[in-house]
């Protein structure tokens, strides 16, 4: 009788913070998003009216407003194409990493895994600023490129969207490296032996065996990298110019130079429904399915 | 041999990109001269200017007592959630347990950020509570965000061990609560302290969510340091990644100690 409610107090104390500071909220920007907004504090009308009887008053304005756009749909295309093209190069450079991580001794195996993630540990914000340093005009990278005659003057490396590039691929390389590892870790290293020794050559290997065994290490990692790379707010701010505006920055103008709150609450609604709920729906599945088929 | 070749350079280059950032980060911490590019000389001047930063001294020990709490909040919750989803068989609407569980993990910064504050705005003029934003807004909303990875940790070394060790005690007389209290916590203690530990950096670094829930008399570091090098550099800054790094690696590698401890 006791572990009853012992279940239930382990089980609702987690839901109760949950739904409270977690689902409510969620809930509280799609009902701003659909309200009319106003000048005044807070900057958006009621959804329920009683004044003369009971009256809904909602709009879809705000999400028309954000589609019938350039400016907001173009920043949303241009953090999506970031974003792909971070992932990109983040899969190019983790993937031999953790390839030949994965294939090394055990011992050797332990301490390289330890320092491709302890960077991962160190300060967000200023590994970013790292970069800021490394790309100034009179950086460490501007000396090397004029001491070995590449350039004759300093290159204006900051403040575009290649650095921005640099900065997320820096920072969100670990996401990458890891779950790529942990499937690569598990995989029979004989496979690729086998496949040797029945005359496949290495770049065969490669794509026929390698490469098929590790889609569910890749597709975990990308989704990593791809997600909070769509939102980035601080490396575009850090690193970035103006040639090019960014979803994170439209959400945060919007809501904090602009003032629109309805208008900021559809944008970031938008971005859930596009990007995460897929993914949400996705693993819930999975991991419903993988259930089922263990029992 | 050509094959092993390859694999040391491509290892080298790797840790070579991952490392480099950060040395010259270290390495300029040194430079005496106040413009932080152009090197002068060595010298320990700015560790001092830091050491007598009162913004930055008073914005790290908010942010440490900010992410200390947060992170116990998560741990227990996390725990909690890892737990029901592993040993618990009947969770009413289970999806929806997962769901709730699961996106934090994947759902930008920015976006939850923003949540927060329009609820906490909303809350405010309902039952007028929190009348201002400060520590304690920005502590619920780390602790939000930091209980899905905390229950991710606690899951995976659930699932990993012998649950027949438990059903032996259980058949050896001890009753549920003494089950968990003398024979799965102990065990699974290693990813406490590693979730707690993760749970402490992730509140520590957050920028992103603590701007939006931020108010009067709680900036944290990451705030502050922001502010400080949005629009350039700071020789003082320079001086504090070095600390908080060597700082925060230290943590990192006590993380994998307790959390590699648990799978000897």
């Amino acid at each position: 009788m006791k572990n009853k409610l012992f279940e239930k107090y382990f089980v609702f104390s987690p839901y109760f913070w949950l739904i409270l500071f977690f689902f409510i909220p969620l809930a509280i920007i799609f009902k701003i998003s659909i309200s009319v907004s106003e000048w005044g504090m807070p900057p958006y009308q009621d959804i329920f009216l009683f004044d003369n009887g009971f009256k809904i008053n909602t709009t879809f304005e705000n999400y028309v407003y954000i589609f019938s756009d350039y400016y907001y749909i173009g920043s949303f295309v241009n953090s999506l194409i970031l974003a792909l093209i971070s992932t990109f190069f983040c899969l190019l450079i983790g993937f031999p990493l953790a390839f030949y991580i994965a294939t090394s001794n055990i011992r050797l195996r332990n301490i390289l895994l330890v320092l491709v993630v302890i960077p991962f540990w160190s300060s967000f914000l200023l590994r970013v600023y790292a970069w800021k340093i490394i790309l100034q005009n009179n950086g460490i990278l501007n000396i090397i490129l004029l001491n070995l005659g590449i350039t004759s003057e300093p290159l204006q490396l900051l403040y575009n969207q290649y650095a921005v590039i640099m900065g997320i691929v820096y920072t969100y390389l670990p996401l990458m490296i890891l779950p790529l590892y942990g499937y690569l870790n598990k995989f029979d290293l004989n496979l690729i032996e086998a496949s040797k020794d029945l005359g496949l050559n290495r770049i065969k290997t490669f794509f026929k065996v390698i490469l098929p065994l590790s889609v569910p290490g890749i597709v975990a990692g990308s989704l990593l990298v791809f997600i909070p790379v769509v939102g980035e707010f601080i490396i575009p701010e850090m690193l970035g110019g103006s040639d090019r505006l960014y979803y994170g920055k439209i959400l945060w103008e919007e809501f904090f130079v602009n003032r629109n709150w309805p208008g900021a609450s559809a944008l970031a609604f938008s971005g859930i429904i596009i990007l995460v709920l897929p993914i949400v729906i996705f693993q819930i599945l999975y991991s419903r399915w993988s259930q089922k088929n263990e029992i | 041999m050509k094959s092993s070749l390859i694999k040391s350079t491509v290892i080298f280059l790797g840790l070579f990109f991952l490392y480099f950032p950060i040395l010259v980060l270290i390495f300029y911490s040194f430079n005496e001269n106040k413009r932080v590019m152009v090197w002068k000389g060595f010298s320990l001047r700015w560790y001092n200017e830091l050491f007598n930063n009162e913004q930055i001294i008073e914005a790290f020990i908010i942010s440490i007592k900010i992410a200390a709490l947060s992170a116990t909040f998560a741990t227990i919750l996390g725990l909690m959630i890892g737990y029901s989803l592993v040993r618990i068989r009947k969770i009413p609407f289970k999806s929806f347990y997962i769901f709730l569980s699961s996106t934090p993990l994947v759902l930008p910064e920015l976006i939850l950020g923003l949540s927060m504050l329009l609820f906490f705005i909303s809350l405010n003029n309902v039952i007028g509570f929190p009348s201002s934003r400060g520590q304690l807004t920005i502590f619920i909303s780390h602790v939000t965000f930091c209980i899905a990875f905390v229950a991710i940790i606690i899951q995976a070394r659930l699932t990993d061990f012998n649950k027949n060790i438990e059903e032996a005690a259980m058949d050896l007389g001890y009753n549920y609560t003494k089950v968990l209290y003398k024979i799965t916590l102990p065990i699974i203690l290693p990813s406490i302290i590693a979730g707690w530990l993760l749970a402490f950096t992730i509140s520590l670094d957050d920028l992103v969510v603590a701007s939006f829930t931020t108010g009067p008399g709680a900036n944290t570091l990451p705030i502050v340091v922001f502010s400080k090098v949005r629009l350039g550099l700071s020789p003082e800054v320079n001086a504090l990644s070095a600390i908080l790094m060597f700082a925060l690696i230290i943590i990192g590698l006590f993380y994998f100690y307790f959390n590699k401890k648990f799978k000897h």
